[in-house]
This record gives structure tokens, C-alpha cells and sequence, in this order.
């Protein structure tokens, strides 16, 4: 399985990482490297522990065992000083844009960029906030909406406009295109990749979309039964003989993974 | 199942939900004295939670004073008593109804729209988007309502002593027919600084009390609008109840023999 990518030092890395919920084991020993301005895609089927993942990394949850580490550093047990530094690093792009309701777009947008940088004043927030909708595609006439007022595609951009405000080093893609026409759907797609590109940022995202994981990601891992079992370049995902990854990638019912109808 | 495991098994359940509203809310009171402060976020609040719950609270009071008032005098009258509606009124009000009806109607209107709105957040990811965005939800979201509960509910509960006392002069004067003049100065007579102070301070505990279940509830709400309408139940109806048992340990320190 090639888990350790060519470049030098990665810019992630996953070791061994478990995490139960009382009997239920979801993660039994991930790991995974990822370098520099890498984009990653893992998939896998519902309930096989995706989110989790991605949870334990940005410190929302704590795994059971394992390790966790950003550009060398070990981040599970931080003081919450040390693990909002951490953090700034990051950008995350929510299953359902997780915007505020109770704020308008741009301070949504500006969110981190305020609340990293309290010096910052509001009027400089807002220009830095128009700025970032631009880069999505999004007019200034959108910054004073309130979430509400948006359609799933325009959330699902203002949540990428959020996620890239602070110009984080590491982004991460919760399911970026799920429940999107297949139009926006890859616009959205196209807006990852420029951003990614252009920004130079390395990239994790979890997605069950295999046109979003080939055309976003440059090396794909599947997540089964709390294993990545596969691990390999975008292109070679639809040669591989690997059995789960066949009949995921094809959506095939027959196979050797089979579908829980009960928790 | 063994009747025994039942019951112990209720017991350590109830005893663990009792630890983590402890630890809730050490940490939650540890974040209230430590930067960043959110003043915008605590004047919000302080508005929701004071000025949008005069009305009920005003209405729960007048009515209250207006009943005291007739119910003393259908009793006082027997012993020709009368004179001691104005004492009635203003001590139950000051001790007693004012804090615990205003709490009661702030835990409802309050405690039920904060654990809806927290719990929205949970189950919509918004409160782990606060998190990678650098921002600590305590700090966020718990903290300005806590703070706010603690300071407006002894206005709200003054406040409520004054109309509830000018309900009790409404009636006394326009319905029973005694001295505008005499029932004030009975008023002033009576009333001790004490029983107002003390009214306030159960008022303060209680606007802590509602903050507190509301955050709580919301904040460990999941699984989407049905874990939302039971947090807010949960929300409104254990604050209610600690509302109820904080007056009477706060009565018996204060007032007890």
C-alpha cells in the first residue's frame, strides 16, 4: 500500500489512530502522510468513520490512541493556546456549510480573521470578506445576506470563502459537493482546485463522489471497517484490483463490502 | 431485569449527569473571568434576556399583586385585618412570588430559546466550526448568557416588585376601597430593605440557574430537530425545578429559624 508520499517531511500525519464510541470501534489504526500542497481524498461508504477522522485531526474530538501530527508537531493533548495555533493553520469546509445564522455572509467569511486577529478592525474585516467571496465567485451584494437567504450551492461557496479567508496552509473538505446539482456540483469542484492551486495549500478532503474525489484529488484512500485499505494516485483508482475499491468506485450492491441495514 | 441493577443503574446515570453540568459548569465559570471577553455578544444577551421579557414578566406581576391583594382581603376581612393587605403583598412579593414567577417565566421564554439555539448549532456543526475557527464556544456562546442571566434577572425581578406592588395599590384602592395615602405609607411601613435584597439575590441565582440549563441542554443536544425539542423541554423543565428547590435552600438561609 503506498501510504508515505514521495516528498520530504509531511505536512500531516496520521499514526495508528483509533477512536471508539463505547463498544462501537470506528477508527481501529488509521494512518496516513500527507505532504505539502498535496490534496488528499478519502472514501468510503456511510458509517465508516470519515468525519471522525477529520474530527480527530481538527481537535473537535480526541482519538483513543494513535498520533496526530501537524508539520512535525504532535497535536492531541494540547493546551487550548497551543491547539488554537494549530488551528489558524487550518480552513474547513462543512457537509452543510455549518454558517451563523444569527450573522450576516461577510461576518461569516471574516469570522477567523476577526477572531485570530481581535486588532482588526470591522470596516477592514468586511473589505478582507468581500474579497474572499470574489475568489468564489460571489458578488459584495451577497455580504450583507444572511445565510438563510442563500442557496445550498452559494452556502457551500461561502462556507469554501470562509474556509480559505484566513489563508490557511491546510484545508479540509467535509462531503464538498453532497446534496449540489451536478452543475454546481462542479463548480464547486473547480473552486477547490483553483483555490488549492492557486493558494498552494494542502488539502484533505472526505467525499462518497467519485467524479469529486478523481477530478480534486491527486492521491485517493479508502476508509473501510476503520482501515484506510487503499491508498494510491487519482488515476489509478479505477485500475486497481483491489476488491472494496472496485465495488465502491463502481457502486456496486454485490461485493465484499456489506451494507449494515442496522446499526 | 433485577429490580436492583435497575435502580442503580438509574442512580449512577442521574449521578453522572450531575458531573458533567458540575464540570459544564466550572468551566463555563472559569471562562467568565478569563480573556477574550465578547461585550457585544453579553449586550445582546442582556437585551434578549432583560428587556424582550418585560412584558411577560410585568404582565405575571400586576396580575400576581392584583390577586394577592383580593385573595388577602377575602381572608383578612374575617379578622377585621385588613390593614395588613399592603404588609401581604409587598413581603410575599419582594421575598417570594416576584423572583420565583419572574424565573419561571424567564426559564420558560429564555432557558427554551437558548437550548433551541445552541442545540441548532450542535446539530448543524456550527459550534465545531467555532472551534476550527480559533474560537472557544464556552467563550462564545455560554459565557454572555451566563453573564446576562446573572445580571438582568435582578432588574427584571425589581422591576417586577414595583408593578406587582402597584397591582396590590390598584385594587386595594379602586376595587376595596381603602386610602390611596395610607395603603403607600403601609407599603413603606412594612417593606424592609432586607426582603428586597434578599428577592435580588435569589433573582441573580436564578437568571444563573436558567442560563445555565439552557446552555447545557443545547450545547449536548444531537440528533437533529427531535434531540432539539428535548433539549429545550429538558431545558425549561429542570431549570423550573432547580428554580423551586435554590428558593427554598435560599429561603431557609435567609429567613430559616
Amino acid at each position: 500500500m503506498n501510504n508515505t508520499p514521495t516528498s520530504a517531511a509531511p505536512k500531516i500525519r496520521l499514526k495508528d489512530m483509533t477512536k471508539s464510541f463505547g463498544p462501537k470501534s470506528v477508527l481501529t489504526g488509521v494512518s496516513l502522510d500527507i505532504s505539502p500542497g498535496e490534496s488528499v481524498v478519502v472514501i468510503g461508504g456511510s458509517g465508516t468513520g470519515k468525519s471522525v477522522m477529520l474530527k480527530c485531526i481538527l481537535g473537535i474530538m480526541e482519538p483513543d490512541a494513535g498520533v496526530v501530527e501537524v508539520d512535525g508537531e504532535k497535536v492531541i493533548g494540547l493546551s487550548p493556546v497551543k491547539r488554537d495555533a494549530v488551528n489558524a493553520k487550518f480552513g474547513m469546509l462543512f457537509q452543510g456549510g455549518a454558517l451563523f445564522d444569527s450573522l450576516p455572509v461577510w461576518e461569516n467569511v471574516a469570522f477567523g480573521l476577526m477572531a485570530r486577529n481581535r486588532r482588526m478592525s470591522r470596516d477592514e474585516a468586511r473589505t478582507h470578506a468581500v474579497e474572499s467571496l470574489a475568489k468564489v465567485g460571489l458578488t459584495p451584494d451577497v455580504a450583507d445576506l444572511a445565510p438563510s437567504e442563500l442557496s445550498g450551492g452559494m452556502q457551500k461557496r461561502v462556507g469554501l470563502a470562509r474556509a480559505i479567508a484566513s489563508k490557511p496552509d491546510i484545508i479540509f473538505f467535509d462531503e464538498p459537493t453532497t446534496g449540489l446539482d451536478p452543475i454546481m456540483a462542479d463548480v464547486i469542484n473547480d473552486l477547490i482546485i483553483t483555490c488549492v492551486r492557486d493558494l498552494k495549500i494542502t488539502a484533505l478532503s472526505i467525499t462518497h463522489d467519485m467524479h469529486s474525489a478523481r477530478k480534486i484529488g491527486d492521491r485517493i484512500a479508502m476508509l473501510h471497517e476503520g482501515k484506510l485499505i487503499w491508498i494510491g494516485p487519482a488515476a489509478d483508482v479505477d485500475k486497481t484490483d483491489n476488491p472494496f475499491v472496485q465495488q465502491f468506485v463502481h457502486g456496486r450492491a454485490e461485493g465484499p463490502i456489506k451494507m449494515q441495514v442496522r446499526r | 431485569m433485577n429490580l436492583l441493577a435497575l435502580i442503580g443503574g438509574v442512580v449512577l446515570a442521574f449521578l453522572a449527569h450531575v458531573g458533567r453540568l458540575t464540570i459544564f459548569a466550572g468551566t463555563a465559570l472559569s471562562h467568565c473571568v478569563r480573556p477574550p471577553f465578547f461585550p457585544r455578544l453579553i449586550l445582546r444577551q442582556m437585551v434578549d434576556i432583560g428587556f424582550y421579557s418585560l412584558p411577560v414578566v410585568g404582565l405575571t406581576a400586576i396580575f400576581s399583586g392584583m390577586v394577592l391583594a383580593l385573595q388577602s382581603y377575602t381572608g383578612f376581612s374575617r379578622f377585621s385585618a385588613e390593614s395588613a393587605i399592603a404588609d401581604v403583598v409587598v413581603v410575599s412579593l419582594t421575598r417570594e412570588l416576584g423572583p420565583v414567577l419572574a424565573g419561571l417565566m424567564v426559564a420558560g421564554r429564555i432557558g427554551a430559546s437558548m437550548a433551541a439555539e445552541i442545540g441548532t448549532m450542535r446539530v448543524t456543526e456550527q459550534i465545531d466550526a467555532l472551534t476550527t475557527l480559533s474560537t472557544n464556544p464556552f467563550k462564545y456562546l455560554i459565557v454572555p448568557r451566563l453573564i446576562a442571566g446573572l445580571l438582568m434577572l435582578p432588574l427584571l425581578v425589581l422591576t417586577a416588585d414595583i408593578i406587582g406592588v402597584a397591582g396590590g395599590f390598584v385594587v386595594s384602592v379602586y376595587k376595596l376601597g381603602f386610602n390611596p395615602t395610607t395603603y403607600i405609607n403601609n407599603t413603606y411601613d412594612f417593606m424592609k430593605a432586607f426582603d428586597v435584597v434578599s428577592g435580588l439575590i435569589k433573582a441573580a441565582a436564578f437568571g444563573f440557574v436558567i442560563a445555565l440549563m439552557g446552555c447545557y441542554n443545547g450545547y449536548h443536544s444531537k440528533g437533529g430537530a427531535q434531540g432539539v425539542g428535548a433539549a429545550t423541554t429538558n431545558a425549561v423543565v429542570s431549570a423550573s425545578i432547580i428554580i423551586l428547590v435554590v428558593n427554598y435552600v435560599l429561603t431557609e438561609f435567609f429567613f430559616g429559624t
